[in-house]
């Protein structure tokens, strides 16, 4: 099962992207063979509103099965909830380095978003 | 006739400016409070309302029986407000403006119509004016749909009062267009005349002729009075800082009802609008 995780660069050096919706990249991950690519968001980054959802769109398309990211609003968690992905919040740090938290299993799902919407 | 009134910044006096005209005039007018999230003109013109209609705008449902999950709805939709994923879909009708682009695109007839409330419209008399006002749904983020429909009820036989929103986004374009003239409030202060900059270069996009009313006139400085002579706005009524205008208005009442002989002002006002009006339309 491949991972996602948000992030600010194409790279496991790279930091993990505290937003979801709008981070710069995903970075696409089969922790298995550590085989991984860097999906571009800068689609999303620019969207008027709706960005949590159409990354969470992005990311299931990718095939991903396990989300690890920083924020996580209301609509983004109900599409991924949707599309059966498994969210892990408030995760800092460098993405190889939540790879490796994730393979030791010290990776938690959140069952809520851990930000408000930005609208009401 | 429709004339709407505006102001860039808040709390300049539009509402004061309009209920007042509204009733020094000898004929029937029309009053349309078009500031839909905090509509207060019937505070002073204190119309019996004589009908309520709820108002809808539509968002789309999908109807999982028909849908098979082809992506085109989501992918025309420009607010996303529609997510399809691999054997689901997802509406988001607090995001959806309404384009129907999704019913039109869809080749399955998978979406169906449902709607969304906007809020409702009121309508009644006080006096000889026609009141009408929209009151936006606690919660509903979008004003410009049910300001739209408040403006339906412009009838253009008759003199249309509208009060617009403060500002210069989307719920003011929208309270102005199709207007006959367009009447900036202003007050003498650097805020006020900030943003009556801002206001004048909205309208002037719109192509509509203007007019400015300076009110709590005498407080602050002369910068609203030197921007307009420089850019040829007529000054057509100045409003003084009067203390009495202050406490009739904290009462819910109108400058006409506690200094009657400011209803040949307000007259006066509205024939000079007429006026610049009616040389617009013979150009």
């Amino acid at each position: 099962m491949k991972i996602a995780i948000s992030a600010k660069g194409k790279g496991l050096d790279d930091e993990i992207d505290p937003r979801f919706g709008r981070a710069a990249y995903f970075i696409i991950v089969d922790p298995e063979t550590m085989e991984f690519k860097a999906v571009d968001n800068t689609k999303n980054i620019e969207a008027m509103q709706g960005a949590g959802i159409q990354a969470a769109r992005t990311v299931a398309e990718e095939g991903a099965g396990v989300l690890i990211t920083g924020h996580c609003g209301p609509k983004a968690f109900v599409t991924l909830q949707a599309a059966k992905i498994n969210v892990a919040v408030n995760v800092s740090g460098t993405v190889g380095e939540a790879i490796e938290k994730f393979k030791r299993g010290e990776i938690s799902y959140t069952k809520a978003p851990n930000v408000e919407g930005h609208w009401r | 006739m429709v004339i709407t009134i505006a102001s860039g910044k808040g709390g300049t006096g539009k509402t004061t400016v309009g209920v007042n005209m509204a009733v020094s005039l000898d004929k029937a007018v029309r009053f349309l409070d078009c500031d839909v999230e905090e509509p207060n003109a019937h505070l002073f013109l204190k119309p019996v309302i004589g009908e309520r209609t709820t108002v809808n705008t539509f968002v789309p449902e999908i109807d999982f029986t028909r849908c098979n999950y082809c992506g085109k709805c989501g992918e025309i939709c420009q607010f996303n407000a529609i997510a399809v994923l691999k054997d689901y879909v997802l509406t988001f009708p607090e995001l959806c403006h309404s384009c129907r682009g999704c019913l039109f695109v869809c080749p399955e007839k998978a979406v169906l119509e449902s709607k969304r409330e906007l809020g409702v419209i009121e309508q009644g008399r006080a006096g000889q004016v026609e009141f009408i006002h929209g009151r936006l749904r606690i919660g509903e983020a979008m004003s410009p749909p049910l300001i739209r429909k408040v403006k339906e009820r412009i009838v253009r036989e008759q003199v249309n009062i509208v009060d617009a929103p403060p500002g210069t986004s989307c719920p003011v374009i929208a309270a102005l267009k199709g207007a006959d003239f367009a009447l900036l409030v202003t007050e003498p202060t650097p805020f006020g005349l900030n943003d009556l900059i801002l206001a004048v270069e909205a309208v002037r996009a719109l192509k509509m002729p203007l007019g400015a009313v300076l009110n709590r006139a005498g407080n602050g400085d002369s910068g609203v009075q030197s921007y307009l002579a420089r850019e040829n706005i007529p000054l057509l009524l100045e409003i003084p800082m009067d203390r009495k205008i202050a406490e009739a208005y904290s009462r819910g009442q109108m400058i006409v009802d506690v200094m009657p002989e400011w209803k040949e002002k307000f007259k006066g006002l509205y024939q000079k609008i007429e006026g610049i009006v009616n040389r617009q339309g013979n150009i």
